[in-house]
């Protein structure tokens, strides 16, 4: 039988404003119009919750067990009846009539309005995957979500949180202090990435593994696992993480299916005016369920703005809304991160960086044309607000900039702005390197004792020589002390860090860093994510430290050695077989000649390292035509990369009427060795079968040259801009020592040279004896470094060309749509 | 009816620090970039000094090194950055629930 409708009787003349969402927004306008007119609506508010107005936002608190819900109410009953407002709570409206400009709850209750106010806030986004509706799935939102996830921590276990924003990582922490095991997955690369730069993020995410939390990030959800109720969360990868209990917090929705239903106009949100009408102009809507401008908003300070602006507009005093910018924090205790504006810089903005890894702070001020744009601090966020404050009112720091990252009180404190007097009036006891306990006094003295460069420095009383975060004081106190006279540093590595490249290598090692932004971070990097010279370098350097560890990061690496082939002028690409010490046979031919006709390219040409090189492939072919090549059994020539070229031979004894040795045989061996290796810069070697060395050996980076009694193994040569004939390095007698020399000379090239150092510069800088005395001496230390390389080899020796052929990072090779303008012009003269 | 926007996928189709390319036929390619504070952007495919192709560059910070002879290009204003100079065309982009969209005329116009 039908419900008969509940009328409710309307003895008040004043108009009636029903208020739709008992929330913070909500409350805030009602608020917010009683502070200008208290009596000039009557007012309802009607609540789908069962609560009286408390603050969400501390929601987090309630569940890390820092409040309790009665420490978080805003308004409590009282301020209802003090002001004579109506709260219908626990009964949600589920219906607008704009026509008879009534409204009806669920529990039957109709109310006639003249103004209405939706403030029905968002939905958590749950995100569509087989489990989803599992018992033991919840979201982050409301009261009712907190007892839910308190219910289950009492029995503890595991928790596994979708979501690694703000939201989730909150509730993640919530439950693990309340005793369960928490895995947070997260879809991005890196934690909390709307809010947080790259670097801010892996500091956030390191302090959080180090609290006993699991972090995955790139973790995409296939499934939630369970029987009526959930046991696991399984990912795309296979990955399964047992899970009593999942909470989803990858988003939120504005809440617009009411608004819709009663045919307001609605896009992303409701959409609203300045004034927070909707399109029908007897209707308003506010927080997070609106959308102002093509905008949406998930902070509360922006809605305080707009409920402002609604109160205004409904005491006939019309203000407008305006957007600003926003700023987070994180609520987790112990971890300061603080985020505002944009910090994606742009055009003309400009990053101030400053890390100091031994405190744990990271601070990056984006300012553009004299103005702060955006700012992310990590570890240290005192200086938030201070920021916040000169980025809203758009005030020019030109006069503070020198020193506006060291914070507030340094940067308007006067004398201290001016950096060298500030180091000046220090005392000799102040200690200026906090890494290794060195004071004013101590690095003074070093100066006058004849240290008269940074690196001299570091090198006599180790100031500034690990985390580098005191460079800059160092470098002040050099030039007080001497005037003029400071040497010039050591070449650094680019002009993202003041550490050369033996300081950065020798530090990856010593600290055991992991990743390109962990070196960032620990070595005081002034630009965010780096730079095209210091990005492929820290790859190399990591790479080399962990073989098979170490997850190369592509984005940080030269087109050639990311597309596995040469760019050519054009934009098409080269692709170079790798053909054994230059030899070659029918069926490798006829495979080189079937890809040029079927792929139409325009030329072949031998190249000057023996081999065929195919010209003119269109990026979206290379794929195929690997796949073609790899079919007759050919891998890459790596002819793209740093790391083994080619290895040249001659004909050598088995043909050659002066050949002494199996120059060709030993070459292809050593090809078989060496070929995949990543090394500081290109590498070649060749063999030639006696003296009158026609594979050209002593102009290679490892040339060996065989003679009667064995082989002479040449260093250090190069042909191209600056030739240069190699050393003899020794003489050995088989082939087994030869290829051992060859490896742990390689292995010493990729561990001491800096990248992009070919062999003979590097030679040419640390002097062929040292080599010498690395590799001939003793026996045990040269079989060491052959084992360091046979070792990484082991991870590096996959057919690149073979792992695209089977699908992987395709998407490198195609484009990621098609436009057909051709109709759409059409179109546009019809 | 075709709209001012054109669509060319989800944010995450375009590597964090890379960048993808949107094909016009019988125009130039038009290169999509998402930066590593995962902004996304979008240039002609095509480096104001030799016509590098700009989508096979080291993307850091809001720039690209051309692949060619490593000038830095910014990808909000196309303009080369510090002494060089020339100028690529912007197309501009929005992002729509997780929706790279590009301007349609612009695409039309950079690609003719
Ligand atoms: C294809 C080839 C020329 C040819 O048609 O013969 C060639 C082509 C290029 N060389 Fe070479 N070099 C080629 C053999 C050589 C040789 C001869 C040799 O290896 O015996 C030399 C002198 C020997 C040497 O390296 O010491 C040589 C010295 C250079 C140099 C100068 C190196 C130096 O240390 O000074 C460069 C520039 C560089 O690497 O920075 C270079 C750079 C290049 C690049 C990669 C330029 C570039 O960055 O785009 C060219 C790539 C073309 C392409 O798309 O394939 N190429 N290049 C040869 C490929 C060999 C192979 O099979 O892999
Ligand atoms: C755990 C958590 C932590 C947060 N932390 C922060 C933070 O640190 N900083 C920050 O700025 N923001 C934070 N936020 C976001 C902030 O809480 C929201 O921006 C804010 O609450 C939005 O206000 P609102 O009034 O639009 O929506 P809400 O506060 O959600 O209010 C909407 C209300 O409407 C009710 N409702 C919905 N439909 C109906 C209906 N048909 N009938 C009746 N009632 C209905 C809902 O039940 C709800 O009570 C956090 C949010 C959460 C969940
Ligand atoms: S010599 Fe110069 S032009 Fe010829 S392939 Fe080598 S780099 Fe290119
Ligand atoms: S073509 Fe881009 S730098 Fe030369």
């Amino acid at each position: 039988m039908k419900h008969e409708p509940i009328r409710v009787a309307e003895a008040d003349k004043r108009p009636h404003l029903i208020v739709i969402g008992n929330g913070m927004a909500g409350c805030r306008a009602v608020e917010e119009l009683l502070a200008r007119d208290p009596a000039r609506y009557r007012v309802t508010i009607v609540g789908a919750e069962r609560h009286v107005n408390y603050n969400r936002i501390m929601l987090s608190p309630v569940l890390a067990g820092e409040k309790t819900f009665d420490d978080i109410v805003i308004n409590g009953r009282d301020w209802y009846d003090s002001n004579g407002i109506t709260l219908i709570a626990g009964d949600p409206i589920v219906a607008i009539d704009r026509a008879a400009r009534t409204v009806t709850s669920r529990g039957g209750i109709v109310m006639h309005y003249d103004r209405l106010l939706i403030a029905t806030g968002s939905d958590p986004f749950i995100i569509p995957v087989p489990g989803k509706d599992l018992t033991g799935v919840i979201s982050f939102r409301d009261m009712t979500d907190v007892d839910a996830m308190l219910a289950a921590a009492e029995k503890g276990g595991s928790a596994v949180v979708i979501g690694g924003g703000l939201l989730g990582l909150e509730a993640a922490h919530g439950l693990s202090l309340r005793g369960m095991t928490v895995t947070v997955i997260h879809l991005m690369p890196t934690l909390m990435e709307r809010q947080l730069d790259e670097a801010a993020g892996w500091l956030l995410k390191t302090a959080l593994e180090a609290r006993g939390q699991t972090i995955m990030t790139g973790a995409d959800t296939a499934e939630i696992v369970g029987d009526g109720r959930v046991e696991a969360v399984r990912l795309k990868d296979g990955t399964e993480i047992p899970a009593d209990l999942v909470v989803m917090a990858v988003g939120i929705r504005p809440s617009v299916a009411l608004a819709r239903e009663a045919g307001l106009e609605v896009g992303r949100g409701i959409k609203v005016d300045d004034h927070m009408v909707t399109s029908d102009p007897a209707i308003l809507a506010v927080g997070e369920c609106v959308e102002h401008q093509g905008q949406v908003y998930g902070l509360v300070a922006p809605l305080w703005d707009m409920c402002r602006a609604l109160a205004d507009g409904l005491v006939d005093a019309p203000s407008g809304y305006t957007p600003a910018p926003t700023s987070t924090k994180l609520k987790v205790a112990g971890l300061d991160v603080f985020s505002a504006g944009d910090f994606s810089g742009g055009d003309g903005a400009e990053d101030i960086v400053l890390r100091d890894a031994s405190r744990g702070i990271y601070k990056r001020v984006v300012v553009k044309e004299d103005r702060i744009v955006g700012a992310v601090l990590y570890g240290d966020t005192a200086d938030g607000n201070w920021y916040f404050d000169l980025l809203r009112r758009a005030e020019s720091v030109a006069d503070i900039r020198e020193a506006l990252i060291f914070g507030q009180a340094f940067a308007t404190g006067g004398a201290l702005a001016d950096p060298k007097a500030a180091v000046a009036a220090l005392s000799e006891e102040a200690e200026i390197c906090g890494c290794n306990g060195v004071s004013k006094g101590q690095v003074a003295a070093c100066i006058s004792m004849g240290a008269h460069s940074l690196d001299a420095v570091r090198a006599a009383c180790k100031a500034s020589a690990s985390c580098g975060s005191c460079t800059g004081i160092v470098e002040i106190l050099l030039a007080l002390t001497l005037g003029g006279e400071v040497e010039a540093g050591p070449k650094t590595m680019c002009k993202c860090t003041s550490f050369g490249h033996d300081d950065v290598r020798r530090e990856i090692v010593a600290q055991g860093m992991r990743s390109i932004p962990e070196v960032m971070q620990k070595l005081h990097w002034t630009t965010p994510d780096g730079c095209s010279s210091c990005r492929p370098a820290l790859n190399y350097y990591l790479l080399c430290a962990l073989p098979g560890d170490y997850v190369d990061d592509q984005q940080s690496r030269f087109v050639n050695e990311r597309m596995h082939a040469n760019i050519q002028k054009d934009g098409t690409y080269s692709v170079v077989p790798r053909m054994w010490g230059g030899l070659t046979n029918p069926r490798e031919l006829r495979a080189i000649a079937d890809v040029v006709e079927k792929f139409n390219a325009p030329m072949v040409k031998v190249t000057g390292g023996q081999r065929l090189d195919i010209f003119g492939i269109r990026k979206e072919d290379l794929p195929a035509v690997w796949a073609d090549l790899n079919a007759a059994g050919m891998v890459s020539g790596h002819a793209y990369g740093k790391s083994l070229r080619t290895v040249k031979t001659c004909v050598g004894s088995e043909w050659c009427r002066f050949g002494t040795q199996d120059s060709t045989g030993l070459g292809v061996k050593l090809e078989r060795a060496t070929w995949g290796s990543w090394m500081p810069h290109k590498f070649k070697i060749a063999v030639s079968g006696c003296p009158r060395n026609c594979a050209e050996a002593t102009i290679k980076d490892f040339g060996v040259v065989c003679v009667d009694s064995g082989y002479e193994l040449h260093v250090g040569g190069n042909g191209g801009i600056k030739v240069r004939a190699t050393d003899l390095l020794c003489k050995v007698a088989t082939e087994a020592e030869a290829m051992e020399m060859c490896a742990a000379f390689i292995q010493l090239y990729r561990e001491e040279a800096r990248y992009l150092e070919r062999t003979a510069p590097w030679i040419e800088r640390v002097g062929l004896p040292y080599i010498q005395a690395r590799l001939l001496p003793d026996a045990a230390a040269r079989a060491e470094l052959a084992r360091r390389f046979f070792f990484s080899q082991q991870f590096s020796q996959d057919d690149p060309w073979a792992a695209r052929v089977e699908g992987g990072e395709r998407e490198q090779h195609a484009p990621m749509a098609r436009f057909e303008p051709v109709a759409a012009r059409q179109e546009e003269m019809a | 009816m075709i709209g001012e926007w054109l669509d060319i996928g989800w944010v995450e189709e375009i590597p964090l620090r890379g960048s993808r390319t949107v094909q016009v036929a019988g125009g130039e390619d038009i290169a999509v970039f998402r930066t590593g504070e995962n902004k996304v952007f979008a240039l002609l495919d095509r480096c104001p000094h030799k016509h590098g192709r700009l989508s096979q560059g080291i993307v850091h910070g809001g720039a690209v090194a051309c692949p060619l002879h490593n000038w830095r290009i910014s990808l909000a204003t196309g303009e080369a950055l510090g002494a060089d100079k020339g100028c690529t065309p912007v197309v501009p982009v929005k992002i729509s629930g997780g929706r790279v969209l590009i301007c349609r005329a612009s695409t039309l116009r950079a690609a003719a």
